[in-house]
């Protein structure tokens, strides 16, 4: 591996300085399953890597939401096992515990971060379609101060995010949602355990008859679609209305033909047999939901 | 440009303060300044799991962290399984069940499934192949490997080792027929 200089800093300020002063040349460092690799296969070559995990102000704790509305912070340092795990992601945002459940394997996972995991912006990341159907937002500090960015206005194509120089996430805001929801999270991977996916579909399906539904790996991001029509959340319509519904809702999808995981044909077919079937599974955890809640 | 720094953490319950270039992993670290050689390089990408170790109780792949990273940690390598010459009851379990075929992989597999029993004493055989799925073995000796964690769990596995003569004692079988092929 390159040499390269390496901070710590304490305080958010500082990284921020730290980031800003560096620019393209400044990289931080959360979990490093992505990063490290990239230092050393040289894709990348910071002069600076700057280690986020000493920052006072950044935990890896997943809190309730200060303020009035309901839902749940997840520190900047969280990690996918910790998420995975969490009572009340694993109750309002199973989708989330289950997309973080597949990251990697153990040992990924125990360092992993949910930041990360959006800073990385890989086409492939599993967390992300979770994120787009909650409209997660992302808590982002830099030179001008913080704002809180919708994760769909975060990702631009692989590798590229909306954040400017200087800036840092900090922590991604879950809302909960206002009723009962149903929400799965299914990936097709080449083998079971340890694998980047070759097609990633979030479905969350609520009282109210929207479904929303993302999908990673076939395009430059992952993309978030809606049905607010009831037909993909009304169970007694027939999954051929609904694969109608799917093929029109996801014509946007341009899976890469140089991908070595799987063929763009392969990756189109598998999309709207996993839309099928998330949406089915979602469906069937709303009712049970509002079985639980009544 | 080398950056160093000092570097302070404790490895299989002793205190170690080295000198570290900052670029350098903690695999590096535990192998060449550290002369514990127990944990593997392999695929250096997160994949195999040979270089896995505990970092405060958690497994994680020592080729993914920078050895700055773990200042101040409490890392577990495999050589701190075992207490004195009292083999780690998963050793003794692999070593029962004939998991070890060409060994390269076995000190990560041992270490995660340390892990995993830290959290789940009593797994079932599903979450073994969950717990043991960041750990390939090129030898595909995957069904002793699941059996001797099962067996050191204690499970219904354990008193069938028992029962049986020791599957894994290769003493009489000469080191050229154990070669990887």
């Amino acid at each position: 591996m390159r040499a390269f200089d390496y901070e710590r800093p304490t305080h958010l300020d500082d990284a921020v300085a730290l980031l800003d002063g560096g620019g393209p040349e400044a990289r931080p460092l959360a979990g490093g399953t992505d990063l490290i690799i990239r230092l050393r296969d040289g894709t990348i070559r910071p002069r600076v890597v700057v280690d986020v995990k000493g920052i006072e102000e950044l935990d890896a704790e997943i809190r309730e939401l200060d303020g009035d509305e309901a839902g749940l912070a997840i520190g900047a340092r969280a990690v996918m096992t910790d998420i995975a795990a969490d009572e009340r992601i694993v109750g309002d945002h199973q989708a989330l515990a289950e997309a973080a459940a597949v990251v990697g394997a153990v040992q990924i996972r125990n360092r992993a971060t949910l930041a990360g995991n959006i800073c990385n912006a890989s086409p492939a990341a599993d967390t992300v379609p979770a994120l787009l159907v909650f409209g997660a937002r992302v808590v982002v500090a830099g030179p001008a101060g913080v704002r809180r960015i919708p994760i769909d206005d975060v990702l631009l194509r692989s590798g590229v995010t909306t954040l400017g120089r200087g800036e840092l996430v900090t922590a991604i805001e879950l809302p909960r949602p206002a009723g009962p929801t149903g929400s799965v999270h299914v990936r097709r991977t080449r083998r079971r355990g340890h694998d980047l996916a070759a097609v990633t579909v979030a479905c969350l399906v609520d009282g109210a008859g929207v479904t929303r539904l993302a999908y990673g790996s076939l395009g430059p991001r992952p993309v978030l679609v809606t049905d607010d029509t009831g037909l993909l959340a009304d169970r007694a319509a027939p999954d051929r209305a609904k694969m109608e519904r799917l093929e029109a809702m996801f014509s946007g999808a341009s899976p890469s033909p140089r991908s070595m995981r799987a063929s763009p044909e392969y990756r189109l077919a598998m999309l709207h047999v996993l839309g099928l079937r998330a949406v089915g599974i979602a469906i069937d955890r709303l009712a049970g939901a509002a079985t639980v809640r009544r | 440009m080398t950056d160093r720094r000092p570097l302070a953490l404790t490895v299989n319950g002793r205190s170690r303060a080295v000198e570290v270039e900052v670029h350098h992993t903690l695999l590096e670290v535990l192998r060449d300044d550290l002369g514990l050689t127990g944990t593997k390089e392999c695929c250096l990408v997160g994949e195999c799991g040979a270089c896995t170790v505990l970092v405060e109780g958690r497994s994680v792949d020592s080729c993914l962290m920078l050895a700055v990273e773990a200042d101040g940690a409490t890392v577990t390598t495999v050589e701190g399984l075992a207490i004195g010459d009292r083999l780690d009851p998963l050793q003794q379990a692999f070593l029962d069940t004939g998991a070890a075929q060409c060994g390269f992989c076995i000190p990560g597999q041992l270490v995660s499934a340390k892990a995993l029993l830290a959290v789940t004493p009593h797994p079932t055989r599903a979450e073994v192949e969950e717990g043991l799925a960041g750990n390939l073995c090129r030898c595909a000796g995957y069904e002793q490997i699941i059996e001797g964690v099962l067996v050191a769990a204690g499970g219904e596995a354990h008193e069938a080792a028992h029962a049986t003569p020791v599957v894994g004692d290769r003493s009489a079988v000469p080191d050229a027929n154990l070669a990887p092929q």
